[in-house]
């Protein structure tokens, strides 16, 4: 069982940069607008008319 | 004259050479919108940045200092077809963004940690019934604890502080067997898993705190979502005044005015703050105020109000400081007097934690005594004392109020009624009286046609266009009745008497009876408008007009048992056939404000819980004194501030829905309350045996916590 001495922090390690990542997305406002966010996704914006 | 807009007062500099600004903006209706605002407002040539908020309508927008005036923005944004109100965003919202923010990184830090802890508990659960090694064992204890350690002294810090809050004014919430159950969980598992023990809590501790986040982010949000839509509005209705400035006339927001401005009120508008009349004669309305229909004259040196109406003439203000007033001041010590001598009522969480806490923690402590007089040893009866702190885990006791408070302001929102109150909806349900205010409560707040039945409709619509191009109030009444959009090319308004226009090569007059050179019998209470069109003429009646379904909600409200009254600051003859109509046997007019405290107090001296439902600046001191009280979004400010909730539209209806939800919610938190002590009643018995082991610890919380939020979302259900 000594591949868990490694394998345990490993999971941890990546469940910690997902946290990390929620964290970032949380501060730089990335849902301070959910429903907008949802309808934006949706134009055309970079499409020149 | 074109008037200057004056916004200096919303725009915030930031600090790299440009200025910002908040505007709240109507009209928004699908997504579309957001690319069509952006792109308009980014056109202006020195406009930096244009970001529009879709959730809570509210539009970002910077710009190079003197690059753009404000106005333009505006300018912009009503050629594209929506109304920008700009607003400065309240302290309190601000405040409130922060503690959300911080909610939800306790929520994600506690979430990241439970479902770690978890895995490595579900291994450790499985691996006690088959081979683990108590190597392999340890590891995975020390594992967690490394884990839910540092995890539960950052995600628990909210239910701390508050504990300590608790604690140090010598009082029990809620939060303090929480945190002590919590504390002492961790702490137990980290001196079991240095004495290679099999079992420990980390996994109790931290979904504890998770379950616990949950509930308090949602509430949280929610909260935000009604603060935001009540922000807009105020928005909205923030009317701009007329100030002299030096030879010209600039629009200002109310909101910068100050003691000693000069200001202009022009025929129609609503008076923007309280002055006295240096210049003009008027009549004005004062409803808002005082409850009282009739027009009052009024001319120099006498005093306004803010929120009275305008009629006739221009009018030259001087604005006086706050407390000049003798209305206002009477109103605001009556204010003092009843906010001050109103019982706080004790919210049934409250009570709930009372009981709770000193019944947990006696419990613990019986259960160490019991197992140490029958002989085991201290480590034991205390592992099991700690088991009954864990399992009696105040988590579904935590969770049955807030939970159905969620749901039920929720359902409120969607109904159209904003809670300003936390314990609103509790105070809601208990009330078994409703007094109701007449005039803008009962009847629309703004004046509609009254004979609409008995008019020619052609000539009512000739008169209704003719109607758009006068801002008497009056005209204003009739061209919104009549929904009327095209006004005739060339009609002129005649100040003080009416407007008059060509129509098919005929004149067409509309104003008052000598105007239009029409005879009519004055009437009492309605106010008339006479237009003539070459011989044919009519003569239009206008007047304070019902809620469209007074009379059902009315009716439903009775058969609910509720006792209903109305307490008018208008004549009594102008409450009798309201009150007939609507069926309500108790009324009295003519209340000043004092009167109508008077009333309240007595009756609930005799026990009556009365529900307020009041919107003129007369209303604001009873609101304050009532066990619970409502009112239009079109009351004033003052009166708004009083109330525990504010609720929208035109209908009656949200009243009644109030009262139906705040029911079902209160039935719902008892039923919450029993349904966690039963859990206990089961829980704590196998605990005190000390047969609790740390799967059974998890099933029962995850169990209770999922009941108990299952039965809350009940009180979100449809409302008659």
């Amino acid at each position: 069982m000594n591949v868990l001495i490694y394998l345990v922090p490993m999971a941890l390690g990546l469940g910690l940069l997902g946290l990390f990542a929620f964290l970032w997305a949380l501060r730089s406002g990335q849902y301070s607008d959910v429903d907008g966010a949802a309808l934006r996704v949706l134009s055309d914006d970079d499409i020149e008319h | 004259m074109t008037e200057a807009l004056d916004l200096s007062l919303y725009t915030k500099p930031a600090g790299d050479g440009t200025l910002g600004m908040e505007l709240a903006v109507e009209g928004i209706a699908c997504g579309a919108c957001i690319g069509r605002i952006e792109s308009a407002v980014k056109s202006l040539p020195g406009v930096t940045e244009a970001r529009l908020n879709y959730t809570n309508r509210r539009l970002h927008v910077a710009w190079a200092d003197g690059a753009v005036q404000p106005s333009q923005i505006l300018k912009v944004l009503e050629a594209t077809g929506y109304h920008g109100h700009p607003f400065v965003p309240l302290r309190a919202e601000k405040e409130e963004a922060a503690e959300a923010r911080r909610l939800t990184r306790c929520l994600a830090v506690a979430g990241f940690a439970a479902m770690n802890v978890m895995l490595l508990s579900v291994s450790v659960w499985s691996g006690n019934v088959t081979d683990i090694t108590p190597e392999t064992r340890d590891f995975f204890h020390w594992a967690s604890a490394l884990i839910a350690l540092p995890a539960a002294a950052y995600a628990g810090q909210p239910f701390f502080a508050s504990a300590w809050r608790a604690l140090r004014s010598r009082a029990l919430n809620m939060d303090v067997p929480i945190s002590l159950g919590v504390i002492l969980a961790l702490g137990m598992s980290v001196v079991e898993t240095a004495n290679h023990a099999k079992h420990a809590y980390f996994d109790s501790a931290i979904m504890l705190l998770f379950f616990l986040l949950v509930g308090r982010a949602l509430d949280h949000a929610m909260r935000r979502k009604t603060r935001a839509v009540a922000g807009n509005l105020a928005a909205l209705k923030a009317d701009s005044a007329h100030r002299f400035a030096v030879g010209e006339l600039v629009s200002v927001p109310v909101a910068a005015l100050k003691g000693g401005d000069r200001i202009l009120v022009k025929p129609g508008e609503r008076v923007p703050a309280d002055g006295t009349i240096l210049g003009g004669n008027s009549e004005i309305d004062e409803s808002l105020i005082t409850g009282e229909t009739a027009r009052r004259k009024v001319a120099s040196g006498a005093a306004v109000y803010a929120g009275s109406v305008n009629y006739s003439g221009a009018l030259t203000l001087k604005v006086t400081a706050a407390g000049g007033a003798t209305l206002i001041d009477e109103i605001e010590k009556l204010l003092e007097k009843a906010a001050g001598a109103k019982s706080r009522a004790i919210r049934l969480a409250d009570r709930a934690s009372r009981i709770y806490a000193p019944v947990v923690h006696l419990t613990a402590a019986l259960t160490l005594a019991g197992w140490l007089v029958a002989g085991a040893s201290l480590h034991d009866a205390l592992v099991t004392a700690i088991a009954v702190l864990i399992i009696t885990c105040p988590c579904a006791l935590a969770l049955a109020i807030p939970a159905v408070q969620v749901v039920a302001s929720g359902a409120l929102f969607r109904a159209g009624v904003i809670l300003n109150a936390g314990d609103a909806i509790e105070r809601l349900a208990e009330a078994d009286t409703i007094v109701f205010d007449k005039t803008g409560t009962l009847t629309l707040p703004e004046p509609r046609v009254a004979n609409i039945a008995i008019l020619d409709p052609g000539l009512l619509q000739m008169a209704a266009r003719l109607a758009l191009s006068s801002r008497h109030p009056l005209a204003v009444a009739l061209s919104r009745e009549a929904e009327v959009r095209m006004a005739f090319d060339g009609a002129v308004e005649e100040p003080g008497q009416g407007v008059y226009a060509i129509i098919d090569g005929v004149e067409a007059r509309l104003g008052s009876p000598e105007f239009c050179d029409v005879v009519t019998e004055n009437t009492s209470s309605a106010s008339a408008i006479c237009f003539r069109h070459g011989k044919r003429f009519g003569v239009i009646t206008i007047s304070q007009k019902l809620r469209l379904d007074a009379v059902d909600v009315v009716k439903s409200l009775r058969e609910r048992g509720l006792d209903l009254r109305i307490l008018s600051g208008d004549h009594p003859e102008a409450v009798a056939p309201i009150a007939r109509a609507l069926g309500i046997e108790y009324w009295q007019g003519s209340m000043k404000p004092a009167d109508k405290i008077r009333c309240v107090e007595e009756w609930k001296a005799r026990g009556s819980r009365v529900l307020m439902v009041g919107d003129g600046l007369n209303d604001a001191p009873s609101l304050a004194a009532a066990h619970v009280s409502l009112s239009p979004i079109s009351a004033t400010d003052v009166t708004q501030a009083q109330a525990d909730a504010v609720f929208l539209g035109e209908r009656l209806k949200p009243v009644l829905d109030a009262m139906v939800i705040a029911r079902r919610a209160r039935v719902l938190m008892t039923q919450n309350l029993w349904l966690a002590a039963i859990y206990n009643a089961i829980a704590v018995p196998v605990a005190i045996a000390g047969a609790v082991t740390p799967l059974i610890a998890a099933l029962a919380m995850s169990g209770s916590s999922l009941l108990v939020t299952l039965n809350a979302l009940r009180a979100g259900g449809r409302t008659p």
